[in-house]
């Protein structure tokens, strides 16, 4: 190796030889007639046309040459910018060949994403998110680096200049569905976490305080968590349909919302009470009998010292149960709850593959949204203890 | 705990031993149930699912979630050993960032995303099935590893142990049991993933439930039902099995 090129980052260098034989070895867009048939191969070099076309691969040569970059600020932000504009400039690339591929195809010709738009996008994201993760950058900072590249692309589907690809065409047919899905999936799980956090809470805070509760609720969690959710839809369809043919009238039934936010109450009860006990806890017993010297009453330790301590455990509890309902809630389509899972599951049972994605890519954002936002919650609860007088290291 | 070490009240309530029962009682009485889901459900013209035997489904579910667990310990593993040797630990950092991440994508939406890149079949769902059984065999072995203590590495690296007997003599069994963790939890995910795995087109226990499903069949939804709950059971009352022989045997 010469002095004058010195391998700094070889994640980078990675990330960019596998960006690099995506490109040449695999087909960035596939093109069909209409959307049940198999389209034919697009590659890179034929979408890349004219300045802008020229301009959105950029990102993509600066990449190349960022391995080899001295890992001082400037070079690991630029890691970060290269990643992230490469990404985002292989969807705008997507979008402009769509709409060119368009114009001389009939309406029903479908242009979509092939495996190499997905290596290359892959890849530029974790070369950004590996370079922001050795700037320093804490979950604040890399949340706002994968803020700024969802914009980018965010702005690019506003602004129309994506329309012509296949999974947005199959969202200008269902506009309005899409729009109920995504409430529907949403209202489903926030319809889960009531009945979750009304018998949760109490629980874990009993469990935390008598033991035999612990020993008696968790293993009876444990099993329920451990039932394949399509199971314990399966199972509560039975039982329920029973309950509602009993009682005529009162809206009961094996098939819809309910059995679903049942099972999505059974599954999320686990993390919560878990971790509200596991918080309680871990709540140092000097600071409890600080509070008590202090002359608090066991109501107000509870409230003003035990509660805040704990929050951090609890928040990453929820952030578990919000997640894992956000996936649930898809198979509860199944049995009839609707949501995003219904769009899926209505595409992989019509083999509509366009379908598919326009149902599975929104469960993953809504999951990593979900995520993201209690991680900045987590961060913040933590914050806020490290500022607690009182706090006694362990 | 062996078997043969028993008391005989202990072994009519082993969690372990009365699952596998029930399991195997289910997979293989199911057809003598059919009267009794003709009464239940007397509007059903077929109550039994009969298109696939359940010893027939039950195997391929197991050896689908059999085979994409062991690729997944055999490259996760490979993979959390690799990060944490001094020549593989500049990856360490995205490793572990892509398991964390990766474990927030909900599992039926990457199963549902294997198929516009594979196609329908039993293929993609072992892909799927693979990828995510990593994330949390990656996330344990890095950790697992990691929680050896160094002394006792210095104490091994005095005795004159070389890199490879150090890991398999002393960082492996010592992490086994984090390792072990990361395994059961891939597993018992794969157990429910696969079931919905039939609706991608891999012949699992879920079939039953899918066809009852789409064609009001709640006959068929129990019994795709209940075989596969109690397969999951024992497959999660074998890992605790496990985990205390492994937590026993590490002692010595």
């Amino acid at each position: 190796m010469t002095s004058r090129l010195r391998l700094y980052n070889r994640v980078a260098l990675l990330m960019a030889l596998a960006a690099l034989a995506a490109a040449v070895a695999l087909p960035f867009l596939g093109f069909a007639p209409n959307r049940l048939l198999s389209g034919r191969p697009v590659p890179l070099w034929a979408t890349v046309q004219g300045l802008g076309g020229a301009a959105a691969l950029l990102p993509g040569l600066v990449l190349l040459a960022t391995p080899f970059l001295r890992p001082t600020r400037f070079g690991l932000g630029l890691t970060v910018a290269a990643g992230g504009l490469f990404t985002a400039g292989l969807v705008w690339l997507a979008g402009a060949q769509a709409a060119a591929l368009a114009q001389g195809a009939s309406a029903a010709a479908r242009t979509s994403f092939a495996s190499g738009f997905w290596v290359m996008a892959a890849a530029g994201l974790l070369a950004a998110v590996d370079a922001a993760r050795r700037l320093g950058l804490g979950a604040v900072g890399r949340m706002a680096v994968g803020a700024a590249i969802a914009g980018l692309v965010a702005l690019q589907l506003v602004s129309g200049h994506l329309d012509a690809l296949s999974i947005l065409k199959e969202y200008a047919n269902r506009r309005e569905v899409f729009a109920d899905a995504v409430l529907r999936h949403a209202l489903l799980v926030a319809a889960a976490l009531v009945p979750t956090l009304l018998i949760g809470l109490p629980l874990g805070v009993a469990a935390h305080r008598v033991q035999a509760v612990g020993r008696a609720v968790f293993p009876i969690l444990n099993v329920v968590q451990t039932v394949p959710s399509i199971a314990l839809f399966g199972l509560l369809m039975a039982p329920l349909a029973a309950l509602g043919a009993m009682l005529p009238g009162s809206g009961i039934s094996g098939v819809g919302p309910l059995p679903a936010v049942i099972a999505l109450t059974l599954y999320s009860l686990l993390p919560i009470v878990r971790n509200t006990a596991v918080g309680l806890d871990g709540v140092p017993a000097p600071v409890r009998e600080a509070a008590r010297g202090m002359g608090l009453t066991p109501r107000q330790i509870f409230l003003r010292v035990d509660l805040p301590l704990a929050l951090p455990v609890f928040l990453s509890g929820l952030r578990i149960t919000v997640v894992q309902a956000v996936g649930l809630a898809a198979v509860a389509a199944l049995i009839g709850a609707g949501g995003l899972g219904a769009i899926m599951f209505q595409g992989l049972f019509a083999n509509a593959l366009d379908l598919v994605l326009l149902g599975a890519v929104p469960v993953i954002l809504l999951a990593v949204a979900a995520d993201a936002l209690l991680s900045i919650g987590i961060a913040a609860a933590t914050h806020r203890i490290g500022v607690l007088p009182g706090r006694s290291a362990p | 705990m062996t078997v043969a070490g028993m008391a005989p009240r202990e072994f009519l309530t082993d969690r372990l031993i009365l699952g596998l029962v029930a399991l195997v009682a289910l997979v293989l009485g199911m057809p003598s149930l059919k009267p009794l889901f003709a009464t239940l459900y007397p509007g059903l013209d077929r109550p039994l699912y009969e298109a696939e035997s359940f010893v027939r489904l039950t195997l391929d579910h197991m050896a689908l979630v059999g085979i994409s667990s062991l690729a997944a310990i055999l490259l996760g593993g490979g993979a959390g050993i690799a990060v944490t040797r001094p020549w593989g630990r500049e990856f360490r950092g995205l490793l572990e960032t892509v398991a964390t991440m990766g474990q927030t994508f909900p599992p039926v939406a990457v199963l549902a995303l294997a198929v516009p890149v594979m196609g329908f079949g039993p293929e993609p769902a072992l892909i799927a099935l693979t990828l995510y059984a990593l994330l949390p065999v990656v996330e344990n072995t890095v950790a697992g590893l990691d929680g050896v203590p160094a002394p006792v590495l210095d104490s091994a690296r005095g005795l004159g142990m070389g890199p490879a007997e150090m890991l398999f003599r002393v960082e492996l069994p010592l992490a086994a049991p984090v390792i072990l963790a990361g395994v059961r939890t891939a597993v018992i995910i794969n157990v429910g993933t696969a079931a919905i795995a039939s609706t991608v087109g891999a012949k699992t226990l879920g079939l039953p439930i899918i066809v009852g499903l789409n064609g009001s069949n709640q006959a068929y939804v129990i019994q795709g039902a209940l075989i596969v709950a109690a397969l999951a059971v024992v497959i999660d009352a074998g890992f605790d099995r496990l985990a205390i022989w492994l937590a026993r045997w590490s002692q010595h």
